[in-house]
């Protein structure tokens, strides 16, 4: 049993805050958030420049080939800064399935734009039906001539308008929730019959609706074996959900931060707020939250690559309902705490309360979470 | 970061395993499993038979007759007693006056008091609580006034768990009720519960148990050599003992325990047709305090492992004791609650401890309404959750 990080880790957690701290002050973020792509190439090349896109490549292509552990320190300091240019899709959820899915040639033209900082490539997964539910995908690839043609709509991709390659998933066989039959291809989003809706998120982010009609690919775009790709598809999530668990961590450490700064500066009725005991006790309420936030961000890191699927289940779930139960209470309270001002688009704080509703709304609230817990328990 | 134990630690944990399974006797594990409560004899029972393997002082170290354990192979032991259904360990010798005597008592009183503790020969009560005195533990009145060789001590304590059965007490009295502030002034005596002048008179709480008491001192001669540390330094050690009253207070083996046991109840139970764990609305509760357990459960090692490396865990454990006894408090009520209707017979003498009666119902049922009532207690005591959220704000939040 051991809590610490190795030097190496320390080191690149360092390295994020400092990158937080000297390279995306709010007022900065705030200028990427209204630009019409909503997020920053130039960012994107620095992070590159890192090497923390490089972070979840294998070594053999130029990466880092780094674990959870470490996607989980640079998550807890992306989060902090609520940096919006799509890390968690095109560096974590990205890289986990194309090294579980794809073949050497094809894992290699996808990696050297990633690590390079050149080229985004977003998964393309969810489904207006499926509200969390990795097992379900209902957009088909019907077998047409030597490729496949697919029809399917794609819901609130997380930056899906930022990709210069999209890795869709679609079903060959079967039905929604069926674990065989599905398969991954790579879509051009500028290819005939895609569609992309792109918009504006309320937590300063940009997603996607993404139609896709006759869309026509070729055999050699489906990344791995025909109709097996929901083991690697359900893997990448996992890690990707660990990722999102240490993102609200972040959060919540720099939301309690906030709170406790601003009533210690606030004064009313002639002392500063944060004597009233009422408020010192939500506050402490606060900070339990995200102390059990934090274990279970550790628990999820260490069991998201469990062999074990029910280990890695249970687990992942509890995870999220800790954290997504966290993150509303730690959130609401931030906003009440600092009174009107916690309203205001001025502060960061109204910001990061945002962020935490929308992580909470993503991969599977706290009550799809809570049942799969159940489910899993009970087959135990 | 590694999550898992190390391989001597799994061979620790199976040695106690083993050791447990071969010498804790069934009739107490069945006692504590099925949530009945123990007679004192089984407390004391179960203490000589850890003596005799050496382990009767998990927590102490190696040169006063302790085990010297670390704190994860103490946690370790923690967790397999308590699935085990090994008796909880009373506190109040073992992790409360003895790390005291230890740090600040005599080498006669450590000679005489320590190995008598350890045997389970003495049963020890603490006397610290005073009708008005409970979070606000310095405004004691109880007084000691020195007659020569001896303190003359008058006044009344309260809330004294299984006094009833203690052969000593160890009391925070005022000496100098002059001192400018009330932490000053009181010193910290040991006192035989045979000496003339003590009563002590039950405290029925509302499950019908006769767990607490009141202890009345009058005129009570207590030997100055009784006195541990120096006079007027009583609050230094009482902080100190308070600070020793956490280990293992998040209580994660002893709900892992009860959650097992709410599970087979709720297998148990048939509600619409069904088992009633598979009723949704129950198994979303029950899954709610499942994984509320499994955060706080690496939250325990996490401090576990702080102190492991002398990095002060300190008020942290406020966050335990919170937590825990959140926890404790949700599954007495969900057990409670699963069973429904039959939580209502109720049958208890009060002055026979071990008289809980089975009257009606699914025999598990019987236990389950007075233990929801007696772990309200547990919010309350050691500091109550108000208070420990005072500590975690003056301590870790800088209010």
């Amino acid at each position: 049993m051991d809590f610490n990080f190795t030097e190496e880790q320390q080191l690149l957690a360092d390295t994020v805050k400092r990158f937080v701290r000297e390279d995306y002050p709010f007022e900065k973020r705030r200028q990427i958030v209204a630009s019409p792509d909503g997020w920053s190439r130039e960012v994107w090349a620095k992070l590159a420049e890192l090497g923390l896109t490089a972070l979840n490549v294998p070594e053999a292509h130029g990466g880092l080939n780094a674990g959870p552990v470490d996607t989980m320190l640079v998550m807890n300091a992306l989060g902090e800064g609520l940096v919006v240019e799509p890390y968690l899709g095109a560096a974590v959820l990205a890289p986990a399935l194309i090294s579980r899915s794809a073949d050497e040639k094809t894992a290699g033209e996808l990696f050297e734009g990633l690590v390079a900082g050149e080229r985004i490539t977003i998964v393309a997964h969810q489904e207006p039906a499926s509200r969390g539910d990795v097992q379900y995908v209902e957009t088909r690839a019907e077998k047409s001539g030597d490729g496949y043609v697919l029809d399917g709509h794609k819901a609130v991709v997380v930056h899906g308008g930022a990709a210069d390659e999209l890795l869709v998933t679609a079903r060959t066989s079967g039905q929604p929730r069926d674990r065989d039959g599905v398969s991954v291809f790579r879509v051009d989003p500028k290819a005939a019959g895609v569609t992309i809706n792109s918009y504006k998120t309320f937590d300063g982010l940009r997603a996607a609706d993404i139609e896709l009609k006759g869309v026509k690919v070729s055999a050699d775009r489906r990344l791995g074996p025909e109709g097996g790709a929901f083991d690697a598809i359900e893997a990448a999530h996992d890690i990707a959900l660990s990722a999102l668990c240490a993102e609200a961590v972040g959060i919540m450490k720099a939301v309690n931060a906030a709170t406790l700064d601003y009533t210690k500066n606030r004064k009313q009725f002639g002392q500063p707020i944060a004597k009233f005991q009422v408020l010192q006790h939500r506050m402490v309420d606060m900070f339990i939250h995200s102390e059990q936030a934090l274990s279970m961000s550790y628990l999820a890191a260490i069991k998201c690559v469990d062999p074990d699927p029910v280990e890695r289940r249970r687990a992942l779930s509890a995870a999220k309902v800790v954290i997504g139960q966290a993150a509303r209470f730690v959130g609401q309270q931030a906003i009440q705490l600092h009174g009107g001002m916690g309203m205001t688009d001025e502060l960061m704080v109204s910001h990061h309360f945002k962020r935490l509703t929308a992580i909470d709304l993503s991969f599977g609230d706290t009550d799809f979470h809570l049942q799969k817990f159940i489910a899993v328990s009970q087959t135990a | 970061m590694d999550l898992n134990f190390t391989a001597e630690e799994l061979a620790f944990r199976d040695e106690v395993r083993t050791f447990l399974r071969e010498n804790l006797p069934p009739d107490i594990a069945n006692k504590v499993k099925n949530g009945q409560p123990l007679a004192a004899q089984d407390y004391i029972r179960w203490q000589k038979i850890l003596h005799k393997r050496g382990w009767g002082a998990p927590s102490w170290p190696k040169e006063f007759g302790g085990t010297g354990w670390g704190p994860v192979q103490q946690h370790i032991y923690d967790e397999e007693a308590a699935a085990a259904g090994a008796p909880r360990t009373i506190p109040f010798g073992l992790k409360m006056v003895a790390p005291v005597i230890m740090a600040f008592g005599s080498k006669e009183q450590q000679q005489k008091f320590l190995p008598r503790i350890i045997s389970g020969e003495d049963w020890w009560c603490q006397g610290y609580s005073e009708p008005g005195s409970g979070s606000d533990l310095a405004s004691l009145k109880t007084r000691a006034e020195r007659q020569g060789d001896y303190y003359i001590v008058n006044g009344q304590k309260t809330w004294t768990t299984l006094g009833q059965h203690a052969d000593w007490i160890f009391c925070l009295v005022r000496t100098d009720p002059n001192a400018p502030k009330p932490q000053q002034g009181i010193s910290f005596l040991l006192i035989d519960m045979k000496s003339p002048g003590i009563t002590v008179r039950p405290i029925i709480t509302m499950d019908g148990a006769h767990e607490v008491n009141e202890v009345w001192f009058e005129n009570v001669k207590v030997p100055v050599e009784n006195r541990v540390g120096e006079e007027n330094k009583g609050w230094t050690y009482a902080k100190f003992l308070l600070g020793h009253e956490r280990t293992n207070i998040a209580g994660v083996g002893a709900s892992k325990r009860e959650l097992k046991r709410l599970k087979e109840i709720a297998r148990n139970e048939i509600k619409n047709g069904k088992p009633l764990i598979e009723d949704p609305l129950f198994a979303a509760k029950i899954a709610q305090v499942e994984i509320e357990l499994m955060a706080l459960e690496i939250t325990n090692l996490r401090a576990l492992s702080a102190e492991a490396e002398k990095r002060a865990p300190g008020p942290e454990a406020s966050i335990l004791k919170i937590k825990g006894t959140e926890i404790q408090q949700a599954l007495t009520e969900l057990m409670m609650y699963a069973v429904g209707p039959y939580a209502l017979p109720f049958a208890r003498e009060s002055t026979a401890e071990d008289a809980l009666k089975h009257v009606a119902g699914p025999k598990y049922a019987a236990p389950l309404a007075a233990t929801y009532c007696n772990f309200r207690k547990v919010s309350i005591y050691g500091g109550s959750n108000e208070i420990q959220r005072n500590i975690i704000s003056q301590m870790i939040l800088g209010l």
